[in-house]
């Protein structure tokens, strides 16, 4: 088996395996740091950002809300770590010059063309239904996938499993062309 | 920057470091292991599972830390995994990687962001409307497959190392 893949990126098992030991590391490291054990995760942080750009425009309406309120709207230990996986990746491309600007992504430009307004519209309405979808069933692949299937958490095995099949059933509609 | 917050940047640095080295955070990873053509997101994130499986559960053990399950509640995990995957699939990204995709250039990830954004948004609009019918049909709490089958975890995660190792050969033998 081969250490580094055709693109220049290295082995998944092993940059796998480096991230569950990264997982105990952080349990480890937040619970004696923090006093409480935080597992890795993402989507609760994009609550935190929506409710800082509200208050600035709305924020008895934020103060009133009782999601925003049961969140807590803070800058804190898994927002910084969604700001450090924005610059861990940039660090990593632009060292291994894999960075690279994209606008369309070749499978979405095979079935869909390249314009980019209309790659921008199905990001942006993807986004919707996916955070929706997030914040249900309390967690993304990081929250379910990794950290709670990794504790053997019931409802992230369902989680998961439901994520890749309705993914799968969705993207086998919207990407494989029929056959006409 | 509190000691939360410096902990929380230095973790995510490294994660988003493997994340850009497995290359797992393109779109046309994401999309690909949807169609089942290149499963190199499950590999990374499997690989990821069963190693730390077994230093959760060895710290578990030796009362350092604790576990922490997201409820069981049968509505809302259901309804919104459904939700998320049709999501996944148009958006090609999920959370914590479409913050890792910008830092890598892609930059219609910021279209996924700012979706993900009003999504959030949409969701503490309708919390209200949600709490008191999808998530309050059963919750079966916060439990782990070790509660509900009733044996101990550390017969789980053999079983759990055996079947994934079975579906790492698969992948290779099938060249996903």
């Amino acid at each position: 088996m081969r250490l580094k893949t055709k693109d220049g990126g290295w082995n998944p098992y092993f940059a796998g395996a480096l991230v569950g030991i990264l997982a105990i590391l952080s349990v480890y490291a937040t619970t004696a740091l923090m006093g409480k054990t935080n597992y890795l995760g993402a989507s609760t942080t994009f609550v935190r950002a929506v409710g800082f750009v509200e208050q600035v425009f709305a924020s008895e309406h934020v103060a009133q809300n009782a999601y925003f309120a049961a969140t807590k709207i803070k800058v804190d230990w898994q927002f910084m770590l969604v700001v450090g996986i924005f610059l861990g990746a940039l660090i990593s491309s632009l060292t291994d010059k894999s960075f690279k600007i994209e606008k369309v992504p070749p499978i979405w430009q095979e079935r869909f063309g390249s314009s980019v307004t209309k790659r921008a519209v199905g990001a942006f309405l993807g986004g919707i239904v996916a955070m929706i979808g997030a914040r249900l069933a309390d967690g993304c692949p990081s929250g379910h996938g990794l950290s709670g299937v990794m504790q053997l958490s019931v409802s992230s095995f369902v989680a998961l499993i439901l994520f890749f099949v309705a993914g799968a059933v969705t993207a086998a509609l919207v990407y494989k062309r029929r056959a006409s | 920057m509190s000691i939360d917050q410096i902990l929380g940047l230095i973790t995510g640095l490294v994660f988003g470091f493997l994340m850009q080295k497995g290359r797992v955070i393109r779109f046309e990873k994401q999309v690909g292991a949807l169609l089942i053509k290149d499963m190199t997101i499950f590999k990374f994130m499997l690989s990821a599972i069963l190693v730390g499986m077994v230093g959760i559960y060895i710290l578990y053990d030796m009362g350092i830390t604790t576990l922490s399950h997201k409820p069981m509640n049968i509505g809302a995990v259901v309804l919104g995994g459904i939700l998320f995957g049709i999501g996944w699939a148009v958006m090609g990204f999920c959370p914590g990687t479409s913050s890792a995709a910008l830092g890598e250039g892609r930059i219609h990830a910021v279209f996924a962001v700012l979706g993900m954004l009003a999504g959030a948004a949409i969701f503490a609009e309708l919390y209200p409307f949600f709490s008191s019918t999808v998530i309050a049909w059963q919750d079966f709490g916060k439990i782990g497959l070790q509660d509900a089958l009733g044996i101990s975890h550390w017969v789980i995660i053999p079983i759990f190392w055996a079947a994934v190792i079975g579906l790492f050969f698969l992948f290779e033998k099938k060249g996903l």
